[in-house]
């Protein structure tokens, strides 16, 4: 394998790990200085800690900075806060049940007119105002979350408050001797409100950053939720949140074939339509790929939507 | 049988064996050409081949004769049944040979297929539209769930009970889990796979980890069929024993009591005993039997079962907040399941009802277990990316 410069700042995405982890097949190629590297393992949430596994894949250098575990104690020393904080998820929630009503017809009426055949010149124009409007209402959607959250900021303050300022320093130190961070999968929504939480995003500035999964997802600029084939209901995507924002210009999507109908040129022209100018890629088993600052390089090839619905194999964008 | 002016399309490959008038050679070719039953469109071929005064086919499809007599190919020993039967089908059936003035029941030599249930095997035919689905079989992905035998002494039922706990995989302490509470328990495991189910699902995050009862009747007719000790057994000792000994949330709506045939019974009749304990119920092919007028014609052990039923349907309320219903449409009980769909929802409770062609069978109750615990206990799917 061939073995990349570590630059100061380049992110790693990996593919999922849950079921054979190759994280110890990659990591000798990232050539991360000497010394710990902080792990953040909320997604696991009460496994949080249970780290051998982790820990063997990166020589026993991994140091965990219990964000799920410091959130709880937080909450829990400070109840006007966690009381704040619990309603402004279900704010979220009900905007979220909302946002996928709305969505569900967006979509339909999307996938109806990618699969209608006529004259383009008829149905171009629809299916491109179509698109402008599930956009629309993407942005609208992550409008909306980012004021909640805003007036929660400016309401309580959370950063300022003694039971979150006391974990942020603990984890600032933590990070200041890191020579990396990882950042495990597990559910995104956990993972994002803890890093969110802790201001973890200003302490990492400069240092790699190595994530797979909803570890990924929560590090691009919008964590984008997707299944065409749930048990309950039609399958669909929609916007969670804002992510970090440390990945620009890619929706993170581990786990694509399992969980994407990839065969469908309609569903995954819809896709990569809906977010473009966002390059959509499959994350999967054994693969990586690595932002500079500049640009993504793959190891091996990825797969990346089409807006013809066809599935491009991508090693640099 | 379909008889042949009436099938739809042209002729079937028994039709064309017929009309070689064939050898035994012909009929060895046919048979080692072909898997049985042979599904050719809309048309299922069954096919017998030995010595026999008469054949017929033993199913239990409601609203078909239950027995279907096969016709012989003149001068061979081989026999056949064309039936006609709609897309998604799945069927259980024996052969009953008469030979020599015997009858014995057989499973289909020329069909490998089997189900199995407390009274033995049978053959499985299906149409197509029906696989066996692929989350009902070990996938040597998913991380397996742990079974744990403990014995509860209950003085609701005067004596000791058999309960099969499950643990999900990656079970901690410090996780609150939903209960999901099973009648017939050992039935579930063995005919049902519902382990493979169960670990398959919490694996594909399609339901959450849950703690699974797996209860033992012992005089099952008696103790499903609206019994309030077995009622009291499970809402006042065995629950509440769960919930002290293991992290279960411990609300309504993380309970779920689940139940097939009389264990359905079970399940509704406990949550009209106590109304809102139980805020999910998972019912199967329930024998939800009752009169709007007279007597019924089931035998006695069904009197507290109609007495219940009446009772409810009279006066429907509200004993959950989300019921799962399913019922094969080749089931007697389809008429009880279909009728007990409006009383629940009047009630003001949350109601999805699903049909399948299929029978009353442990198969049936497997195959819809996907559908109703991921509407019970949705899981983080959409969350969850690992």
């Amino acid at each position: 394998m061939k073995r990349e410069t570590s630059k100061r700042g380049t992110i790693w995405l990996l593919g999922p790990q849950y079921q054979s982890p190759f994280l110890k097949d990659v990591f000798p190629s990232f050539g991360i200085p000497e010394g710990p590297i902080a792990a953040v393992t909320a997604g696991w949430q009460e496994r949080e800690g249970e780290d051998v596994e982790l820990n063997k894949h990166l020589s026993g250098r991994a140091v965990d900075l219990e964000l799920y575990r410091r959130a709880d104690r937080a909450f829990g020393s400070d109840p006007e806060l966690a009381r704040a904080h619990r309603e402004m998820q279900r704010q979220l929630r009900s905007l979220t049940r909302i946002y996928d009503r709305r969505l569900s017809f967006l979509r339909e009426s999307i996938l109806w007119l990618l699969e209608e055949s006529g004259d383009p010149r008829l149905l171009d124009p629809e299916r491109e105002h179509a698109f402008g409007q599930i956009r629309d209402l993407d942005a609208w959607h992550l409008k909306r979350i980012v004021e909640i959250r805003g007036e929660f900021e400016e309401n309580f303050r959370p950063a300022e408050r003694e039971s979150v300022a006391r974990e942020r320093e603990s984890i600032a130190r933590a990070l200041s001797d890191a020579a990396a961070l990882v950042v495990a999968g597990g559910h995104v929504a956990v993972l994002l409100n803890r890093l969110r939480l802790f201001g973890v995003k200003d302490m990492v500035a400069g240092k790699p950053v190595i994530a797979w999964s909803a570890g990924a997802m929560a590090l691009t600029d919008r964590v984008v939720l997707f299944h065409d084939n749930p048990p309950q209901g039609a399958g669909n995507a929609g916007v969670m949140e804002r992510g970090l924002g440390l990945c620009p210009g890619l929706v993170a999507l581990p786990d694509g074939k399992k969980r994407l109908d990839l065969g469908n040129r309609f569903r995954v022209s819809a896709m990569a339509r809906r977010f473009e100018p966002d390059s959509c890629v499959v994350l999967e088993q054994g693969d990586c790929i690595s932002f500079n600052g500049e640009g993504w390089r793959a190891q091996t090839d990825v797969l990346r939507l089409g807006a013809s619905g066809e599935l491009e194999k991508v090693s640099a964008w | 049988m379909v008889e042949r002016e009436e099938i739809e399309g042209g002729r079937l490959a028994v039709h064309d064996l017929v009309e070689r008038r064939p050898s035994r050679q012909n009929v060895d070719d046919f048979l080692r050409k072909n898997s049985f039953p042979l599904r050719e469109g809309r048309y299922t071929t069954f096919v017998y081949r030995g010595e026999a005064d008469a054949v017929f086919l033993g199913h239990w499809i409601f609203g078909l004769p239950s027995s279907q007599e096969f016709q012989r190919v003149l001068s061979t020993d081989l026999w056949f049944l064309v039936m006609e039967l709609p897309p998604a089908s799945r069927i259980e059936y024996k052969l009953q040979r008469i030979h020599k003035g015997k009858m014995e029941w057989l499973l289909d030599p020329l069909n490998p297929r089997r189900a199995s249930d407390p009274f033995g095997e049978n053959s499985v035919s299906s149409t197509e539209g029906y696989e066996v689905p692929e989350w009902t079989k070990p996938d040597p992905n998913s991380r397996p769930g742990m079974l744990k035998e403990l014995f509860f002494e209950s003085k609701a039922l005067s004596g000791p009970r058999r309960v099969v706990l499950y643990l999900p995989a990656r079970f901690r302490p410090t996780r609150r889990y939903d209960l999901l509470v099973v009648h017939d328990g050992p039935e579930y495991l063995m005919y049902s796979s519902m382990k493979a189910v169960l670990d398959n699902l919490i694996y594909r995050l399609e339901i959450p980890g849950l703690i699974v009862a797996f209860t033992h009747p012992e005089r099952r007719l008696t103790e499903y069929a609206n019994h309030e000790p077995h009622a009291r057994y499970l809402a006042e000792e065995l629950v509440p024993f769960l919930e002290k000994e293991f992290p279960l949330l411990g609300e309504p709506r993380s309970r779920c009591l689940m139940g097939a045939s009389f264990g359905a019974v079970a399940s509704l009749s406990t949550a009209w005993r106590y109304p809102g304990f139980f805020g999910r119920l998972l019912l199967q092919s329930g024998s939800f039997a009752f009169t709007d007028i007279g007597t019924h014609q089931k035998g006695p052990v069904f009197d507290p079962v109609v007495d219940f039923m009446n009772a409810f349907r009279g006066h429907p309320r509200e004993v959950s907040e989300k019921v799962f219903v399913s019922c094969g449409t080749y089931e007697a009980l389809i008429y009880e399941n279909r009728s007990l769909v409006p009383f629940l929802q009047k009630a003001g409770m949350e109601v999805r009802y699903v049909e399948a062609r299929d029978g009353h069978n442990w198969e049936n109750w497997r195959d819809r277990m996907r559908e109703g615990l991921s509407w019970l206990f949705p899981g983080p799917l959409w969350m969850v990316y690992e």
